[in-house]
């Protein structure tokens, strides 16, 4: 495993990359698989009359065939596209412009990524029925609530697998079989969940998936949304053109970004559990050293279903902004990065009930592949020290 | 594989090595560009520094180029995203901008284009007087499969008199002609780096500061709100690069317009049938479309092939459907005209011996099908 930030050598630690939900280092491996296609193997995949064409071309169907191997997939559901907010917009416009004649009702929850809540309202802006349940204190969808939500008028449910500020698991599998048992497709945003913890589409009867390539060690610009195959899960394309990805999603592909998503896909499989374990590990090191700094800080969201590599910690009556100031060096966020030059509150910390003065003395940490004991030890003295900077916390 | 002849830029160009360089080093640092740490800077950086070299090659605004995931993305999201009561598009756009026509949901009306491969301005007039205000009119700089470049800047001024928006799908015009958004005159221009000796998977809207766009990915706000989705950073910084290495240079055309002039010249005096395709009209200088009377263009593509040499029948994205060139029927070509073309697109990489070489095979398979 390479060292994070490159070059940054571990001894004389000055800084820590701590940020894993907002993106991840590329993997060396994936860089290897997509050097190629940026070199010799440039053709358009699409081109089918010469052979620069089929060589692009194959990369599609290898990564098509790792990507789906990761869920128990089958490789023909998987459209290959930008990233996770494509797919995301995708499944909800697309699917919703397929069903919603017959069923003009869409059900989501409030936590989930700013992306799906856009697509969502941009639904309802078109007519369609838009339901956004709460989550209970732990951030988990509350199964009876959603059977409730349910008629014989809904189309799609989507619902995240892993929580991007608060790493929660939402009850996939319960989730899946109540909406199969209604007649409804099921959606799934994957992208912190995919290569993470075990994602099976037929166990859970996921209709529906998202996936993106940077937060599994892969490269920015690239994502899948795997859809069951057969015909009733169809999807309205949202991008027309030359009719590529059996006309689901039109543009030239690109090889290189394919072959590294479906490399970052496999690596991830190939030792699912045995990481999952190690960054456990980490990150009880890290609850543990914290804790003697600040006995009265708190985990936002469950404590149990949970992806290790995630921890939002609040430290209830500490000046988030001197908090921020005192830990610089460590490259943690406080909350979701998108547009986070925009110091919005977290919603998904109020929707699971932290008042806006708690999440401003919230942090979000994440960790991953490419974190090191070092780091953490790192992570911890420091923010231990900005804890004390302020008498410590309540 | 660089022993092949590869004469098909037009549907990819090979990847320049300034390009692969400038992405490796982008790999090699983490960090989503919207997070605030100096991870997040850094990545930030590389994607502002690729904006202002985008920005340099089509001489507009740097905060009015968006970065997007292709040229397909980049004209859905304009056609779409216009919100004008009516969509006029070429006749000979690519099948994106068609189709994207067709789902917007506002009228579409077909711009014809004269035999030689060029908008008819006349009937621009005519269908802005009948089409719902505002409309948006969509039309290429340069076509894909001929070449021939369109007069955007009397379009864009005939329209504008109109009241309406304008866009020029620049896709396959980026780094072989000069390009100045504001003398154009448009509000919407659309770039793809892969036609630039860039990455795949990444493509650009230009907009002047007053057209609307409503965005077609919508999510987490990136890129002023017109486009969300965690930005592409090794790709946009590979975009960058090529960008200002294919606008180094565009002094270069005139040796490029001489090796395809060569070729052309070659098969004017080897056959009096032979038609080269929007050959009367300005065209970008590496692209030629020539038809050889009798012999089907996927007949063509294979003898080429099995000589080493990759040319095209038509635009790459069809994908092996076998359908005649939209492009060619609209000028007006019969369709044993049409199915008999192929499409030479020429590059930075090629070298005179790779033209001999395409004269000589095209000669070949000229001379078998006569003797026949």
């Amino acid at each position: 495993m390479s060292v994070p930030l490159r070059g940054n050598h571990p001894m004389g630690m000055k800084r820590a990359y701590l940020d894993y939900q907002s993106t991840t280092p590329l993997d060396d491996q994936v860089l290897g698989a997509m050097m190629p296609y940026l070199t010799g193997k440039f053709g358009n995949p699409h081109s089918a009359e010469h052979n620069f064409g089929w060589e692009a071309e194959a990369a599609l169907d290898v990564s098509r065939e790792q990507v789906a191997a990761v869920i128990n997939g089958q490789p023909e559901g998987v459209t290959l596209l930008s990233g996770a907010t494509e797919a995301n917009n995708l499944a909800l416009k697309g699917v919703m412009e397929m069903r919603g004649q017959q069923r003009p009702h869409l059900v989501t929850v409030a936590t989930e990524h700013k992306c799906i809540l856009e697509a969502a309202h941009y639904c309802k802006l078109k007519g369609y029925q838009l339901t956004v349940l709460p989550v209970d204190q732990g951030g988990i969808l509350d199964l009876n609530q959603l059977e409730d939500a349910l008629t014989d008028e809904t189309a799609l449910v989507s619902v995240m697998a892993v929580n991007n500020e608060i790493g929660v698991i939402q009850p996939l599998k319960e989730i899946g079989a109540l909406c199969r048992s209604k007649g409804v497709l099921f959606h799934t945003d994957a992208a912190q969940a995919f290569g993470k913890i075990p994602l099976d589409v037929i166990a859970m009867n996921i209709d529906l998936m998202s996936i993106s390539g940077h937060k599994i060690y892969g490269p920015k610009g690239v994502g899948a949304l795997y859809h069951r195959p057969g015909k009733d899960v169809t999807i309205a394309p949202q991008m027309h053109g030359g009719g590529q990805e059996g006309g689901l999603r039109a543009g030239t592909q690109a090889p290189a970004l394919v072959a590294g998503l479906g490399k970052a896909a496999s690596l991830c499989a190939a030792d699912m559990a045995q990481e999952a374990g190690r960054i456990n590990g980490l990150m009880t090191r890290f609850k543990r050293g914290l804790s003697a700094f600040a006995p009265a800080m708190r985990i936002n969201g469950d404590e149990l279903n949970r992806w290790a590599g995630n921890l939002n910690i609040c430290f209830p009556g500490l000046d988030g902004n001197r908090l921020f100031a005192d830990i610089r060096g460590l490259a943690v966020s406080s909350g979701a990065a998108c547009a986070s030059a925009v110091a919005e509150p977290s919603y998904v910390l109020a929707a699971i009930g932290v008042t806006q003065k708690d999440a401003k003395a919230s942090l979000r940490i994440g960790i991953g592949r490419m974190t090191t004991d070092e780091e953490i030890d790192f992570a911890i003295a420091k923010i231990g020290q900005a804890v004390r900077n302020q008498g410590g916390c309540e | 594989m660089r022993e092949a002849i590869y004469l098909d830029y037009n549907a990819t160009a090979p990847i320049r090595t300034g390009v692969i360089d400038s992405m490796a080093a982008a790999m090699q640092s983490v960090g989503n560009p919207s997070s605030v740490h100096s991870a997040g800077r850094k990545a930030r950086k590389l994607v502002e520094e690729a904006r202002s070299k985008v920005a340099a090659l089509v001489g507009s605004r740097v905060r009015d180029v968006t970065f997007c995931s292709g040229g397909t993305e980049a004209n859905n999201a304009v056609i779409r995203g216009s919100g004008a009561a009516s969509v006029i598009v070429s006749a000979i756009e690519h099948d994106c901008s068609l189709a994207a026509a067709k789902l917007s949901g506002a009228p579409e009306f077909v711009l014809p284009v004269t035999p030689a491969g060029v908008a008819d301005l006349g009937a621009l007039e005519a269908i802005l007087a009948e089409a719902p205000k505002p409309a948006l009119v969509s039309i290429m700089l340069a076509n894909n499969e001929t070449g021939v470049i369109q007069p955007v800047k009397e379009i864009a001024d005939i329209a504008k008199a109109a009241g309406a928006w304008v866009h020029t799908d620049a896709v396959q015009a980026a780094g072989k002609i000069d390009i100045d958004f504001n003398g154009l005159g448009v509000d919407y221009l659309t770039l793809s780096s892969h036609k630039l000796g860039g990455p795949q998977g990444v493509g650009a809207i230009v907009t002047s500061p007053r057209a609307p766009l409503a965005p077609l990915v919508a999510g987490g706000g990136q890129e002023l709100g017109r486009r969300s989705g965690t930005e592409n950073v090794a790709g946009i910084a590979g975009f960058g690069e090529a960008a200002i290495e294919a606008m180094a240079e565009l002094g270069m055309t005139s040796d490029l317009a001489a090796k395809r002039d060569r070729f052309e010249q070659a098969v004017s005096e080897m056959s009096n049938e032979a038609i080269l395709i929007g050959a009367g009209s300005p065209r970008t200088a590496n692209t030629s479309c020539v038809a050889m009377p009798g012999v089907k263009g996927e007949t063509q593509v294979m003898h080429f092939d099995l000589n080493g040499i990759c040319v095209s029948s038509g635009s790459a994205c069809s994908s092996g459907k076998v359908k005649v060139s939209h492009v060619l029927s609209a000028m007006g070509y019969a369709d044993d005209v049409a199915e008999a073309s192929i499409r030479v697109s020429l590059g930075r990489l090629t070298t005179d011996d790779e033209i001999d070489a395409l004269i000589k095979a095209w000669r070949s398979l000229y001379e078998r099908a006569a003797s026949r």
